[in-house]
């Protein structure tokens, strides 16, 4: 379970990353704790899969990676945690996710797809189809980016707090 | 353009950033850069947008947060409405305008199940909002933006 000081520290260090010789005593200032305890606590989330990777993420364009495509497969229960593995094993997949059906829509595998042009993510897509002899999907396009952010845990928290005080 | 000592830290700090009390030393030892070489090129990367982020990613479901894939059907006219009251959640961290019969897809994480309902409930009352679907996640697969930078 996470304590207060956990959540503190979650808070503190998922905004700006301090580019500074000794990163981690930065945050730790932030939390009020020492470098060596911040850093103690950090490699226990590691270790226990709260924090999935210590590192950084680049912005899609930096490596020519401008199309994209989520694509949603209907696969059949029976196979699938074998085709969603094979699907993740595609380095153009980013993301793939077993979801929930609704009566009208019966797609419950979704695969994020990055590659440098939309007829590089068609042909992603068709191999992924071909592989794993799937026929019913659908290709959701993006028209428009309206938000994309990283999530701020704890937040929300922090905000009742303060109204309280 | 990107130098081929640029794409060497940034292939690095995308798989791990050490958690040592001189994590950008350690990267310089991999790329062959002293560690103020490695921050003074992270920092203008970072400017330029080529890096999103650095940090910890941290994994929703052992914090305890649930996850959600939204699709809602909007009527013409009401998109950009709909979609500014969808980003006002603090938990809707990506929302896309995307073609096809639901035509406004968000993620949303909440750190509960009585958050969300409450969310959706909302977000289902606003005008010009014809539909939702919300399409729980049971299992993530893959959760995995790298890029190799050759």
């Amino acid at each position: 379970m996470m304590d207060a000081l956990d959540k503190k520290i979650i808070r503190a260090v998922q905004s700006d990353f301090p580019l500074v010789a000794k990163p981690y005593e930065a945050l730790a200032m932030r939390v009020g704790i020492s470098e060596d305890e911040l850093l103690s606590r950090l490699r226990q989330y590691k270790h226990n899969g709260q924090i999935r990777k210590m590192g950084a993420v680049l912005g899609h364009y930096t490596a020519g990676f401008s199309a994209n495509v989520l694509c949603a497969w209907v696969v059949p229960l029976e196979h699938m945690d074998e085709i969603a593995k094979s699907m993740s094993a595609n380095t153009a997949v980013s993301h793939c996710y077993d979801r929930t059906t609704t009566e009208e829509w019966p797609y419950n595998v979704y695969t994020m797809i990055h590659a440098k042009t939309r007829e590089e993510c068609d042909a992603v897509v068709d191999e992924l189809a071909e592989k794993n002899k799937l026929t019913d999907k659908v290709m959701l396009y993006s028209v428009k980016e309206w938000k994309k952010t990283s999530m701020r845990y704890f937040e929300e928290e922090l905000v009742c707090q303060t109204v309280n005080v | 353009m990107l130098s081929l000592s640029d794409k060497k830290i940034l292939n690095a700090i995308q798989t791990n950033l050490p958690l040592t009390s001189h994590p950008f030393a350690e990267l310089g030892r991999i790329t062959g850069l002293t560690e103020q070489e490695v921050l003074a090129r992270l920092n203008e990367l970072r400017e330029k947008g080529y890096i999103r982020r650095i940090g910890p990613f941290f994994d929703s479901d052992k914090l305890g947060y649930v996850g959600t894939l939204v699709a809602l059907k909007v009527q013409d006219g009401y998109m950009e409405k709909v979609a500014a009251a969808v980003n006002a959640y603090e938990g809707a961290t990506h929302n896309y305008e995307r073609k096809g019969k639901y035509n406004l897809w968000f993620t949303l994480l909440t750190q509960n199940v009585a958050q969300r309902t409450k969310i959706l409930d909302d977000v289902r009352a606003l005008p010009g909002v014809e539909s939702v679907m919300s399409l729980v996640s049971r299992k993530k697969y893959k959760v995995n933006v790298k890029f190799n930078l050759k």
